[in-house]
């Protein structure tokens, strides 16, 4: 009875549940919506955001935020297709590696600045979100990766399937989503995190090292900024110096706050996130059939964001409240 | 009880902060196997030992030996690792995580990147909660968990790391009756194990159920060591305290006139219950009692700082609705608090800004800042107070502790108030300077102010005051006449106990 | 009593530490950082083109960024109140639409900009809501907010511009005494706000809800107030601007002043407005206005991408936080 009690009450339930009840709505009034092909577009909008969001939930978690993640994404997609475009006899596969390194140096930065000065991380990766969009530039000379040059192996990653018409690039996502379980869940330095994000003051003093752990999760963002790079190129085919991930960054915290990660730290899991990018994949993919323009989209990251804190403080105040009524 | 070698031996131990001694060569054995109690007044050392013996401070001089052996305990992962474990009132825990993750959080010297068994944690967390004889879910977040709950979780993080001296400072304040017959059984059973505990607490008569030997601090020194037995309640609490009244504190004779304040039913939840007192015109009158039991959330509520949920307070009379402070500061309230960093000084502001803060109506009528008024007005201040400054424009952050309270009371002088709340108005203040606070409330008071004193320190409390209140435990326990008033009274009356009839 | 007449004068030393030196009060600050930058800049910038001297070239290119300066002045007065909005730039899009749509579907002119100027003060009254009322974060809150704004100006605008009357067009080239309109209301706006933040009662207690709310509250000072105050206005200032963008450009779509944000939060900063709260000038951030476009019009002049202006604006944000932190570690004690 409790166990089903504590399960109702979950916040993976509850998005869960959002997402159903969404589908059920929208299938009611748009039949086609709930088709094979069209679940097949909901989950090609996901992966990116997936990947992304697993290293902003990380970052969350330890009461940071990184602002930064479309560009560094944006970074590394650029310098991995200019590598494909000006180095054609170098293996695809080494892609990832570059595009990988590039964004957790990048997201080294990012941790470097915010520790070594005790700056806040929403002012540095502001920042850093034009530095490196600017640096993307000029790497680029403002030209873009265009299709023939990215490898055709990459680009079929996000067509060609092993299994039941999913292509590889979703189940890569998957596998980084359930890295990252792992790495949250079963490792010291992923406790430690949430450790860290938990009681910042007390961290030092149970022997985390608070500095190292920050650095490393800047660094973790910027490397799955930079994987979600060449999966861009892989899905889309290109790569834009202005586009290619050019508001990403509130695509992801919208999904990840939404998906129950707290700004105030210390909260998240993996499946909540999961469900998150889900729903807000579902929603994208509903706005068409629904007769509302894409443009809407800005606004609803926006909007959920912003309900996403009301929950997220309601939860809270519940938790304080609950505290004081044992206390008195 | 062997007389074998000590568990813990302390030689010398002495602690300053911002080069004020707070600690004097403190020697303490703790043997193997003994409950041992911490007593002593407010600030007289006994906290800050024990934070000492548990790495949160380092001593400036002295030594510590464990088994025999010399120690150093640099910080409190070390005291984890050398089995010695301080347990706080209110434990320090990551509200997010499980309580069994908790409960070994900062234990293991595994890497980074090792896996977190999460199947063995949490049996063996199990095994400690069934080793304490506690029901709690070791799977769930500790956020949400009742303090003695919390209060478990570390006891048991003290077992898990086989931790040979257990500290528990002031653990029963917030339990229940029943709660704190639980830790004592355990506690007695951890002494049975060998185990050595330092519990500090107020209750004497919890003192005498649970400990074996008690040690009195006063004024930073070690006063005496003895088995509980050997002494009375009237002998500790003579220890306590026994400081020779300072002869530079006297009383300005004044002419008590009729009622500026009074508070009638004063309640919040929780916090203080039933408070009710009046103040009159010209009296100086004394708030006691124990760090926590009440005092500061009163004067809050009747600033409206933090508003009270019931009761009444009527200012010259009249019936006063109080929701914020400024409603306070219009009937002609003021406040000094008694944390100046956090609440009361603008750090980096000049000492002009800080003093003229509360009367903007004064320096900038029509909402625009007369810059001469203003330097006016602060000059005065700083003259009258002799605040002790290079120039009002610097900031108020360079100046000692003392003058920077002055700089705070010259703000509330300027708002001319007719009720002055003074909260510990003299804390890490020089003592010179202290007189000078005392003169002061003297003279504020003959020129027919109403004033509440907020303070720990008995002489001060006694010297100055026309009547002494006592708080304890949220609770008003009793007002004393000047006439009546001694230091063992007031004592009596703010240590917690049940039975009250130990005086002697 | 006679412990205290004891105290002399060989004890003030101990009492309170030693004033700094007046050239150390007056050079030691941030301001003074930036105006250092600002006389480099324009030397080095002359060197580069000489259409530097040039002060009407320099006035014309100033009103590229006047609006974003203008809001940034009430940014100052935000962020030394220990808050931060990074919403205004979307806020001027969304008031931008809104006003063009409006008065495209036929409403008369001064209806559409009181709907502009309504719109701008209820998305500031939104974001102070979520700030003082319900106590989140404002850093977090305006990224939200940001978000949506600029999101509801992209659903009433689509992809499309929208086109403004003739007459409401070229404000930028308007003169008033041989200086533009955008330039004069920005120096306007930076002396009556200098004057409200150094001369009143009211931007005094803005400096001191920024250096210790809880001090202020415990003296009465009414925090909430005066942030609800500084949220509404920042809102209505955005609006402002965002109509004049509008009129300058001639048309609205839903990316005007894309990326606002960053300048303005970057002329605040250069100017030395200290990003936890509690100090900064409105002529620091005056100066690092003009600082901002020397800097822009140079890099222009020089032919350099926009997109390396991009890169050299986020190094100077970055480094513009760390060098103000570092003079206020330097000056306080």
């Amino acid at each position: 009875m409790n166990g089903l009690r504590s399960i109702l009450l979950r916040r993976e339930t509850g998005i869960a549940v959002m997402i159903v009840l969404f589908t059920l709505a929208v299938t009611l009034y748009k039949p086609q919506f709930f088709t094979a092909n069209n679940l097949r577009v909901i989950l090609l909008l996901t992966p990116l955001v997936m990947i992304a969001a697993m290293g902003q939930m990380l970052v969350l978690v330890a009461r940071h935020v990184d602002l930064s993640m479309g560009s560094m994404l944006g970074l590394s997609a650029m310098i991995t297709g200019m590598m494909f475009r000006d180095m054609p006899e170098v293996p695809w596969g080494l892609g990832f590696v570059v595009a990988i390194g590039i964004g957790a140096f990048l997201g080294l930065i990012n941790g470097a600045l915010v520790t070594l000065f005790r700056l806040p991380a929403i002012i540095v990766t502001l920042g850093t979100l034009n530095l490196y969009r600017g640096l993307t530039f000029i790497v680029s000379n403002a030209r873009q990766v265009d299709r023939q040059f990215i490898p055709s192996d990459l680009k079929a990653m996000s067509q060609s399937s092993p299994i039941f018409g999913i292509p590889w690039i979703i189940f890569m996502a998957f596998a980084v989503a359930l890295l990252t379980y792992w790495f949250a869940t079963h490792t010291r330095v992923g406790r430690q995190i949430f450790a860290l994000g938990s009681n910042p003051v007390a961290a030092p003093l149970r022997g985390i090292k608070v500095t190292l752990v920050t650095l490393l999760v800047f660094t973790i963002a910027g490397a799955l900024s930079g994987l979600a790079g060449i999966m861009y190129a892989s899905r889309w085919g290109f790569v834009n110096p202005s586009n290619t991930g050019f508001g990403f960054e509130f695509q992801v915290i919208a999904a990840v706050v939404i998906g129950g990660v707290s700004i105030n730290g210390g909260v998240g899991s993996v499946l909540g996130v999961m469900l998150g990018v889900l729903l807000m994949g579902c929603v994208a993919a509903a706005l068409p059939l629904l007769g509302i323009p894409g443009t809407a989209q800005g606004a609803i990251y926006g909007a959920v964001i912003l309900i996403a804190l009301l929950i997220d403080r309601s939860v809270r105040q519940q938790g304080i409240a609950s505290l004081k009524r044992v206390r008195a | 009880m062997t007389e074998a070698v000590p568990l813990i031996s302390a030689r010398g131990i002495s602690k300053s902060f911002a080069g004020v001694e707070v600690l004097r060569d403190v020697d303490l054995d703790l043997q193997k196997g003994e409950i041992h109690a911490l007593l002593g007044e407010n600030g007289a050392g006994k906290s800050t030992f024990a934070k000492i013996l548990a790495g949160v401070h380092r001593p400036t001089r002295g030594t510590l030996a464990l088994n025999g052996q010399p120690v150093e305990v640099p910080n409190p992962v070390a005291a984890q690792k050398l089995g010695i474990t301080l347990i706080h009132q209110e434990p320090i825990s990551f509200p997010d995580l499980s309580v069994a993750e908790n409960l070994v959080l900062g234990r293991s010297e595994d890497g980074w990147w090792s896996g977190v068994p999460w199947s063995e944690m949490t049996r063996e967390a199990r095994r400690y909660m069934d080793l304490l004889g506690v029901s709690i879910d070791v799977a769930r977040p500790m956020r949400g968990l009742s303090i003695a709950d919390q209060q478990m979780v570390e006891i048991a993080r003290a077992l898990a790391s086989d931790s040979r001296l257990i500290i528990m400072d002031e653990p029963t304040a917030p339990l229940t009756p029943r709660e704190v017959e639980t830790l004592f059984g355990i506690a007695r059973r951890l002494r049975d194990e060998g185990r050595t505990i330092i519990f500090i607490s107020h209750r004497l008569e919890e003192v005498r159920a649970l400990c074996d030997r008690v040690t009195i601090f006063r004024d930073g020194n070690k006063v005496a060591t003895d088995t509980i037995g050997n002494l009375t309640d009237a002998d500790i609490i003579r220890l306590m305290i026994g400081r020779p009244l300072k002869e530079y504190m006297h009383k300005e004779v004044a002419n008590i006139g009729e009622v500026a304040l009074e508070v009638q039913g004063l309640t919040l939840p929780g916090v203080f219950s039933d408070i009710s007192f009046a103040v009159k015109r010209g009296e100086i009158v004394g708030l006691g009692g124990l760090v926590g039991a009440g005092r500061t959330d009163v004067a809050r509520a009747i600033f409206g700082v933090a508003p009270a949920e019931s009761g009444t307070i009527k200012v010259h009379g009249k019936p006063a609705e109080i929701r914020q402070p400024d409603d306070a500061i219009a009937l002609g309230l003021a406040f000094v608090p008694e944390d100046r960093a956090q609440a009361g000084i603008f750090r980096t502001l000049s000492v002009e800004q800080n003093i003229t803060a509360a009367v903007p109506g004064k320096i900038a009528p029509g909402g625009v800042i007369r810059r001469a008024v203003e330097k006016v007005l602060a000059a005065d201040s700083v003259k009258k107070l002799r605040i002790r400054l290079a120039s009002v424009n610097q900031p108020i952050g360079e100046l000692s502790g003392g003058n920077q309270q002055k700089a705070i009371l010259a703000r509330w002088l300027l708002a001319d108030p007719s009720i002055l709340i003074l909260d510990e108005p003299t804390r890490g203040i020089d003592i010179g300077v202290k007189a000078e606070f005392y003169d002061m409330i003297g003279e504020l008071a003959a020129q027919g102010r109403a004033i509440l004193l907020i303070s720990s320190e008995l002489p001060e409390l006694l010297a100055l005051c026309d009547r002494v209140l006592v708080m304890a435990e949220g609770r008003l326990t009793a007002e004393i006449p000047r006439a009546e008033a001694t230091q063992e009274r007031v004592m009596n009356a703010a240590v917690p106990r049940s039975q009250r009839q130990v005086a002697a | 009593m006679s412990a205290t007449d004891t105290t002399t004068t060989a004890e003030v030393g101990r009492e309170a530490a030693p004033p700094r030196p007046l050239w150390h009060v007056i050079l030691v600050r941030p301001e003074t950082m930036t105006l250092v930058l600002l006389v480099l800049g324009v030397i080095v910038a002359s060197q580069l083109s000489p259409y530097f001297l040039d002060v009407s070239y320099i006035l014309r290119s100033f009103t590229l960024s006047a609006e974003f300066a203008i809001v940034a002045l009430v940014l100052t007065m935000v962020i030394i109140a220990g808050e931060i909005d990074l919403s205004p730039a979307a806020n001027m899009a969304l008031s931008a639409c809104l006003f063009a749509w409006a008065q495209a579907s036929g409403v008369p002119i001064p209806i559409a900009v009181a709907i502009g100027l309504g719109a701008g003060l209820l998305m500031g009254a939104l974001n102070a809501f979520m700030v003082i009322a319900l106590q989140l974060p404002s850093i977090i809150v305006t990224i939200g907010t940001l978000t949506l704004y600029r999101g509801l100006a992209q659903v009433i605008a689509g992809d499309k511009s929208i086109r403004v009357p003739e007459w409401f067009i070229g404000i930028d080239r308007v003169l008033v005494f041989g200086l533009p309109v955008p330039v004069v209301i920005f120096i306007v706006t930076a002396i009556v706000l200098g004057f409200v933040l150094a001369g009143t009662i009211f931007g005094r207690q803005i400096y001191q809800i920024g250096t210790n709310e809880i001090a202020a509250r415990h003296a009465g000072i009414r925090s909430r107030q005066i942030k609800l105050v500084l949220f509404l206005l920042i809102g209505a200032v955005a609006a402002t601007a965002g109509m004049m963008t509008a009129s300058r450009l001639g048309s609205v779509r839903y990316d005007l002043g894309l990326g606002g944000e960053l300048q303005m939060v970057l002329m605040a900063m250069l100017g030395g407005t200290y990003i936890f709260g509690g100090r900064g000038t409105i002529l620091g951030t005056f100066l690092a206005a003009w600082l901002l476009v020397v800097v822009s019009t140079g890099m222009t002049v020089a032919n350099l991408l926009p997109a390396i202006q991009l890169t050299v604006l986020g190094v100077l944000l970055i480094v513009a936080i760390i060098a103000t932190n570092f003079i206020y570690s330097r000056t306080q004690r």
